[in-house]
């Protein structure tokens, strides 16, 4: 039941994100004047993501509460798609600079994040049958 | 490429990719499915990285293909190397990175819109301050976490006279920073310009500033909670990016990854039987010198050698293990997997008992057991196996203190009174394995080891399991 819930709130997460997406484009199509729609749009999008992750995470057993939250560590590290943009774009040199730490900053967690989940979930075994 | 298309296609990426960490969060609900799920997350993370490239605003690749090297050079050998014990540090570093990438990202936004016409405006100021704020004081909170874990800070809390004062006099300026950096933006350059800059950068040091009174007070047992805060906290600065830049994905991810932090933060201050609060400005330090008033002064323990706990737990039918932070200490988990075995193979039952704040951070025992090849099916919660302790024979205490102390249910003038505890005292008999008779980290004596049923057995963890495992073996 509540994993349906999650399912749920999850699509809509998805659904909202694709709307806004129309939002953004109008925006920049248009004057400034659809800003304040976005933004409650982006208010819709965390919500339903919080919500979401809520339902998620509370049955993550504690079993696997080190794993979580490396892998929410290495998610997160998302904000490399951020750091691309002002590493790269049309910006002062120290602009991109301070751009290159951050993106190396967040590559370190993306990298290092997913290959150590990925190493300690390896790990957990169950018991063998008996040969 | 259109540029039309090319927008599509990024759009189209950061979908799959939220879906994809949404799916790969829920394969985390079950082991079987964990690394599935990790895996999905992984790819939709790269595509989002691809469609991020694409994007038309990014002109020169250099600066980009330098930051890529430099991250995988040192992310890769973080994530194949760092041991297993070395979790707590890691995990604590990461979050460091993280915080670090998204207050660069902030600050760098701030400066841009220097050269943009009417300022960044109310909303995205409230957006970027809470990014800048709360990414800042995760970068130090977490390398005090660091430094604490590894050993380089100690993990005594250190207090001094007036540190709340002057830790929320710093809180309510870099606050008040920050409203006014909002409030003035509607009334033109103000904030744009060079004193604008200096107020951003006032209010980005006073954060990074409490990033280190914060930690400062807080002890190597209260660890757990800080850690999960921290996360709570880096998730919810990449979510305040994502608001300022208008990327939904990064305020899908920081969303998610602020929950997961929020609720470790609560289940592990739950089994502390402390609030949040009291984690964070309480220290526990002050009032322990006066609570400690049930001394140990005329109760005795009885030390037992390996030889005598080896027969004890030789013909046990039904032992229960309860590791603590001491056996991650003395790196006891695989002397302790080779015990279990070994009782195992004799006919006897091994379970794990795992209390939620065992260790420096949520699961950190169940990651060093699992290290060690014990199946995940021997590991259980307190609420799972609390009950059992009545029918067992054996239960082996390896390194933990303050959670299996019966003082926790029965005395009120205990300064960890209502704490859950594992119910060690109702096994028909106790062995503890210490280094010596030093206190835990509440800094209280634990009526358990004074008990009839219980006996000491004082030595290396490590040692004295592999003293014990050919002890039995010889029997």
């Amino acid at each position: 039941m509540i994993s349906a819930v999650a399912t749920a709130l999850g699509a809509a997460t998805v659904a909202i994100t694709l709307l806004s997406g129309g939002f953004t484009a109008a925006e920049t199509a248009s004057a400034s004047s659809t800003l304040i729609d976005a933004q409650i749009v982006e208010v819709y999008v965390f919500l339903l993501a919080a919500f979401t992750g809520f339902q998620i995470i509370t049955k993550v057993p504690p079993l696997l509460h080190t794993p979580l939250m490396a892998a929410t560590n290495a998610i997160s590290a998302i904000s490399l798609v951020a750091s691309l943009v002002i590493a790269g774009a049309e910006r002062p040199f120290y602009i991109n600079v301070m751009g290159t730490v951050a993106v190396a900053a967040a590559t370190i967690n993306v990298v290092g994040g997913f290959v150590i989940t990925d190493r300690m979930l390896k790990m957990f075994k169950k018991t063998e049958a008996p040969k | 490429m259109n540029p039309q298309i090319g927008a599509l296609f990024v759009q189209v990426a950061y979908i799959a990719a939220s879906a994809a960490f949404i799916l790969g969060l829920r394969g985390l609900t079950k082991p079987d499915t964990a690394r599935r799920g990790m895996q999905l997350a992984a790819a939709g993370m790269l595509l989002a990285i691809i469609g991020t490239l694409l994007n038309h605003e990014i002109i020169t690749y250099e600066f980009i293909i330098i930051g890529l090297v430099v991250g995988s050079a040192i992310g890769l050998p973080m994530g194949l190397l760092v041991p297993m014990t070395a979790m707590p540090q890691r995990i604590a570093v990461s979050h460091m990175f993280g915080a670090l990438a998204v207050t660069l990202v902030g600050i760098a936004e701030f400066l841009h819109y220097r050269d943009v016409p009417g300022g960044p405006g109310a909303v995205k100021m409230v957006a970027l301050g809470f990014e800048t704020i709360f990414g800042a004081l995760t970068i130090t909170g977490s390398f005090m976490a660091f430094g604490k874990l590894q050993g380089f800070i100690s993990g005594k809390p250190i207090t001094f006279p007036g540190q709340k004062i002057i830790n929320a006099a710093i809180f309510v300026g870099a606050i008040g920073l920050w409203i006014y950096l909002i409030a003035t933006q509607s009334s033109g350059p103000a904030t744009s310009g060079d004193n604008g800059v200096l107020l951003f950068g006032l209010m980005t040091l006073l954060a990074l500033v409490i990033g280190v009174t914060l930690v400062l007070p807080i002890g190597g047992a209260d660890m757990p909670v800080v850690v999960s805060l921290l996360n709570s906290y880096a998730g919810l600065a990449a979510s305040a990016t994502g608001f300022a830049i208008g990327n939904n994905i990064l305020i899908v991810a920081g969303a998610l990854d602020g929950a997961s932090g929020f609720i470790l933060s609560i289940l592990m201050s739950k089994a502390m039987n402390r609030s949040f609060a009291n984690v964070l400005f309480g220290a526990f330090g002050g009032e322990k010198a006066a609570a400690s008033v049930k001394s140990a002064e005329g109760l005795t323990t009885r030390s037992i050698s390996a030889e005598d706990a080896a027969m004890r737990i030789g013909y046990a039918r039904n032992v229960i293990v309860i590791p603590g932070y001491g056996m991650a200490v003395a790196q006891a988990q695989h002397a302790v997997r080779e015990l279990a075995e070994l009782i195992e193979k004799r006919g006897g039952r091994v379970r794990f008992a795992i209390h939620p704040v065992a260790g420096r951070m949520p699961g950190h025992m169940n990651v060093l057991l699992a290290e060690a090849n014990v199946p995940y099916d021997h590991l259980f919660d307190l609420e799972e196996i609390n009950e059992e302790f009545r029918a067992c024979d054996v239960a082996l205490v390896i390194g933990a203190n303050d959670v299996t102390n019966p003082a926790a249910k029965s005395d009120p003038a205990s300064p960890i009174y209502g704490m859950p505890i594992l119910n060690v005292q109702d096994a028909e008999q106790v062995i503890v394995v210490k280094r010596g008779m030093a206190t835990g980290f509440a800094g209280i004596e634990n009526e358990l080891f004074y008990l009839e049923k219980t006996s000491m057995l004082f030595g290396d963890a490590k040692g004295v399991l592999s003293q014990v495992v050919s002890e039995i073996k010889g029997l």
